[in-house]
């Protein structure tokens, strides 16, 4: 399945915002100092613990308040494989998959507890959790952000269509 | 700004977004790509984050005069890594032909109207959240990351799914020592940090239409809070008036009108006779309540800062309370002003004396402690009062700490009370 995700279902509230995500005090230094304080105020083993693949799963409102796209990168640098929320703060959603990150919204009726396993296909918009063995359905990612998401985010994806227009105006 | 046809009821949104993508009208829900009339940054989401993308792609500034880029998120640098940032920031500037570059002279948002650089009608990105305090003048302005930025700056377009428009209306007279940020903490009580749904808010009513301009601004900035993609205000007389005063003077704003018949995703009605000072409580913007629901709570710090609450009038309104009392003792009161040209101005009209009287400490001019960037941030255990448009946890400190958010006139009264406080006490007798 292209963009499948599959991974430990890591579970928050409602309100996980950009300053949670990436703490202000962290800011000036790099991705790696800042992803290692990614959602600690609210979950200090996270950042220790996601493992690549692993799902973000939480209410409404993830990602509101600042433009910072580190928000988005520190998940995506500690290896998190897709967000699924009840809604997303618009910039951060935007951001998310410029910087190559799945964001799906989570159906009304969808339980996931924390750690369980859960599988995403965001071309079907499938989202199952295998531990309980339930399949919702929401709505899926348009398949050019699909390619842009799997090339790894915005600027790949560019420079890979920028790549092919100029090998084809050479042929 | 040359106005369109339209050949469809539409919102000042929509006809600002009409005009930008070439169309004769647009639709919610439609995405379009949109020409940019001016692209905004910062230090901290600028240079130093779009300038490795345009190398990457191989890419130049498609237009230098149309980007506006701002020091106030790492100034004045207080370590070797701020004052790299800076430095990359003002090199980058000069190598990129950017003229319209404000190196500290205060926050984008507030500089980017007082320098005459936003008008009525104009299509804008900022790389910052509260970038949508660009509507105050009339304009469509809204916040992206970097990696939208770059994009901007090497085509001059973006893309955009047309927002359907939801309206506030206010209704009449607002009391004295309430203002615009008690409007936005109830609007936030209210609708929620979700109510704005990524939507545009157009903010009407003759309570609106008597607000000068600088508190429209905040009504603006906050739209932010709401979710909102972002704020918008119809340019009046009391816009031209502020515009005119920055230097622009040939504006159109006959056609940044929403049209009656229109069609609105939602209208939320809001009586200004009945509200009185607003306090959130930690650590949301949507847990505002009267200011009689957290009256009495000790504080550490009162912080006057931010884009939201340190403008010129934000000033004014701290030391109306300020003027001739002391803020209490365990207190201490950081004011941070919002421009060098509000300093200034505070300076000369006897502001800042009222202020720093009473004990206020006079801090850099910037973003400050407001994100935790600049000095002025919280211990764990302590308690602050900001005037500032967040109070998320962790973003003005330590994540153990506390902070509550109120107008300049509650964040003032609450100094000198060090404890939580309405204002209105304060002014009573006093001259406006």
């Amino acid at each position: 399945m292209t963009g499948s995700v599959s991974g430990r279902a890591w579970v928050f509230g409602d309100d996980i915002d950009t300053d949670l995500l990436a703490p202000g005090l962290y800011m000036k230094g790099g991705l790696e100092t800042l992803a290692a304080h990614c959602l600690e105020a609210v979950r200090p083993d996270f950042a220790g613990q996601v493992a690549t693949g692993d799902v973000v799963v939480a209410g409404r409102n993830f990602g509101i308040g600042s433009s910072r796209e580190q928000a988005a990168q520190a998940l995506k640098h500690l290896g998190c494989g897709a967000v699924l929320a009840r809604s997303f703060g618009g910039i951060f959603y935007r951001n998310a998959l410029n910087c190559g990150l799945y964001c799906l919204t989570l159906p009304g009726d969808a339980t996931i507890f924390d750690g369980d396993r859960v599988t995403v296909d965001p071309v079907s918009g499938t989202i199952r959790d295998d531990t309980s063995a339930r399949t919702w359905t929401t709505d899926p990612l348009p398949d050019h952000l699909v390619a842009m998401v799997e090339a790894g985010g915005l600027v790949p994806h560019l420079k890979r269509k920028l790549a092919v227009k100029a090998e084809s105006a050479s042929e | 700004m040359t106005a369109p046809v339209p050949t469809r009821a539409s919102t000042l949104a929509e006809k600002i977004i009409a005009r930008a993508s070439g169309r004769e009208a647009v639709r919610p829900g439609e995405i379009v790509t949109a020409r940019v009339d001016l692209a905004m940054m910062h230090d901290s989401g600028g240079p130093r984050r779009v300038a490795p993308i345009l190398e990457e792609l191989g890419a130049r500034v498609w237009d230098p005069d149309r980007v506006l880029v701002v020091t106030d998120h790492y100034v004045p640098a207080v370590d070797a890594e701020s004052a790299r940032i800076l430095d990359l920031t003002r090199k980058w500037v000069r190598e990129a032909g950017v003229r319209r570059f404000h190196d500290m002279r205060g926050i984008c948002h507030v500089v980017a109207q007082e320098g005459g650089h936003l008008r009525p009608g104009m299509f804008v990105v900022g790389g910052d959240s509260h970038s949508p305090t660009g509507g105050a003048v009339g304009a469509f302005m809204f916040g992206v990351g970097a990696t939208d930025m770059a994009g901007v700056l090497a085509t001059g377009e973006t893309w955009i799914r047309v927002p359907g428009t939801i309206r506030i209306v206010w209704t009449g007279a607002l009391a004295d020592g309430v203002c615009a940020k008690d409007m936005m903490l109830a609007a936030c009580a209210r609708l929620g940090m979700g109510g704005g749904d990524y939507q545009v808010v157009e903010y009407a009513g003759d309570t609106i239409e008597a607000l000068s301009h600088p508190e429209r601004m905040t009504l603006c900035n906050m739209a932010a809070e709401l979710g909102a993609q972002t704020g918008i205000v119809a340019p009046d007389a009391t816009t031209a008036a502020f515009l005119r005063k920055a230097g622009v003077d040939d504006i159109e704003t006959a056609w940044c009108v929403t049209d009656p018949n229109a069609d609105l995703l939602a209208e939320h009605v809001f009586s200004a006779d009945d509200l009185g000072p607003q306090v959130a409580a930690p650590h949301s913007p949507a847990n505002a309540a009267d200011v009689g629901e957290y009256a009495g709570e000790a504080i550490d710090q009162a912080y006057i800062g931010a884009c939201t609450g340190a403008k010129l009038e934000d000033l004014h309104m701290a030391a109306r309370v300020l003027k001739g009392r002391q803020v209490a003792s365990g207190t201490r009161l950081l004011v941070a002003p919002a421009s060098t040209a509000a300093t200034a101005t505070a300076a000369a009209d006897g502001t800042l004396a009222a202020l720093t009287e009473a004990g206020a400490i006079l801090m850099p001019t910037g973003c400050g402690a407001c994100a935790g960037y600049g000095a002025g941030v919280l211990a764990a255990g302590e308690t602050c009062i900001a005037s500032t448009a967040r109070n998320f946890k962790g973003r003005m400190g330590d994540p153990a700490s506390r902070v509550f958010l109120g107008s300049p006139f509650t964040v003032a009264a609450s100094a000198i009370e060090g404890r939580i406080a309405d204002p209105r006490p304060f002014l009573e007798g006093a001259s406006s």
